[in-house]
């Protein structure tokens, strides 16, 4: 005789054998989190542009071009997973950044740079 | 460089999309829509039948402009947000080409442009797009069919571009100049649309019970339309003979061993499921179109059909 339960107000269910998904693990509701940076055709360096949610690295790329360079912006992309990214905290601000505020003279302001010199 | 540079040399190192308000040359067509053929030699080459020649090109523009509508109907509908955006670049690369080539066409041979009342502004590549009936398109039937779900745009989308591709990079050594070029750009478009459609398949296949029962099935159903798009009509032999077009049956090898490279990697064995027959041996390239492209056209040419002096 099958073990028949009540319980619940659906009416008497069957209580063995039956699948339950119990102990599946579900997959991952949400793809992981990316932040993408991108050269532009005339800058010199990789500029954060934005983020994005991707399953793997590849198409993190792909979504990236797709996202972020489709008015034909880039030349090149990093992608990095925003959870290998270290960030300093809002509450550390004062000792990590107050103390370079009153240091003018770390400033190379005092040289003549030359018209030609280009990037500064 | 030109002079009206919005930038300062500080800020163009900073942000990648600097360059953006510079130069308008950079766009597909410029920001204005002015003769998509402009400043491209136009002649058609000596020994070419004109009619051969537009018949072709609508074949292949045809191709693009109605997998690009279908595409596109995925723009807000995609599983996510990036997905979305990608189809929905897939869909413009391809009206893009749909444009050049329908534009080709109508040069080629004024006569299978449709009259339109006196006083429409409609450029003579839109006449075409939105001022046919369903027998007078000439796409191969596997771009047509109603959309299915994302598996289904996966498969499709790859099927279209394995044999698209095979098909342009023969096709950049036309005899005809505007074939050859649209050919040289679209490579490179649909290059990325078979490496993104081929990965979700490798993805879907290999992903769970359910994303790979529905990949199966996606591939099941385009299968028997796989091998109309390596028939040769007519026209493309014609076309072929004289040296502007591709002959589809010639690029079947290359095709069918790219697709094998992505069912292998996969895991997904080759269907075996019987082509789909034409009507009284009529296919997509004859004008043989099932009755989703009616409906399909009823809307897109909707508007441009109730305003044909409309300006835009």
């Amino acid at each position: 005789m099958t073990e028949l339960s009540a319980e619940g107000g659906h009416g008497a269910v069957p209580l063995k054998d039956v699948p339950t998904g119990e102990g599946v693990t579900p997959p991952e509701p949400e793809w992981p989190l990316y932040e993408v940076f991108v050269r532009g055709k005339r800058g010199l360096n990789h500029v954060h542009v934005g983020s994005l949610h991707a399953a793997d690295d590849r198409m993190a790329l792909l979504h990236a071009r797709d996202v972020y360079t489709r008015r034909n912006e880039g030349v090149s992309i990093w992608v990095v997973r925003a959870d290998a990214v270290t960030a300093s905290s809002p509450d550390e601000k004062d000792p990590m950044f107050a103390p370079s505020g009153d240091k003018v003279y770390r400033h190379p302001t005092f040289y003549d740079i030359p018209d030609n010199v280009p990037h500064m | 460089m030109t002079d009206h540079v919005h930038t300062t040399p500080e800020d163009e190192h900073d942000n990648a999309y600097a360059g953006l308000l510079v130069n308008d040359a950079h766009w597909a067509f410029g920001t204005d829509f002015e003769d998509p053929l402009a400043g491209v030699d136009t002649t058609i080459p000596e020994g070419v039948d004109a009619p051969t020649l537009a018949a072709y090109a609508l074949m292949l523009g045809d191709d693009a402009l109605v997998m690009s509508h279908r595409v596109s109907e995925w723009t807000s509908n995609a599983p996510d947000l990036e997905d979305d955006i990608a189809l929905s670049n897939i869909a413009l690369d391809l009206l893009g080409q749909a444009r050049l080539l329908l534009a080709r066409a109508a040069k080629a041979d004024e006569s299978v442009v449709p009259v339109l009342p006196e006083g429409s502004p409609a450029p003579p590549e839109d006449a075409l797009a939105f001022f046919r009936e369903a027998h007078d398109f000439r796409n191969v039937r596997l771009a047509e069919l109603v959309n299915g779900d994302f598996a289904e745009a996966t498969v499709r989308v790859l099927l279209f571009s394995v044999w698209r591709l095979a098909l342009l990079e023969q096709l950049r050594a036309s005899r005809d100049h505007v074939l050859a070029a649209v050919a040289a750009k679209g490579v490179k478009e649909v290059a990325y649309h078979r490496d993104y459609s081929a990965r979700w398949f490798v993805t879907l296949a290999r992903g769970t019970d359910e994303s790979r029962r529905r990949l199966l099935a996606a591939l099941d159903a385009l299968w028997p339309l796989w091998p109309e798009l390596f028939d040769t009509h007519p026209v493309e032999a014609a076309a072929a003979e004289s040296g502007v077009g591709v002959d589809p049956a010639g690029v079947r090898d290359a095709a069918e061993a790219v697709l094998d490279q992505v069912l292998a990697a996969a895991d997904v064995p080759r269907p075996e499921v019987a082509r789909r027959a034409g009507v009284l041996g009529r296919t997509g390239r004859d004008g043989m179109h099932g009755e989703p492209l009616g409906r399909m056209l009823a809307e897109m040419q909707s508007v441009a059909r109730a305003h044909p002096r409309g300006l835009w």
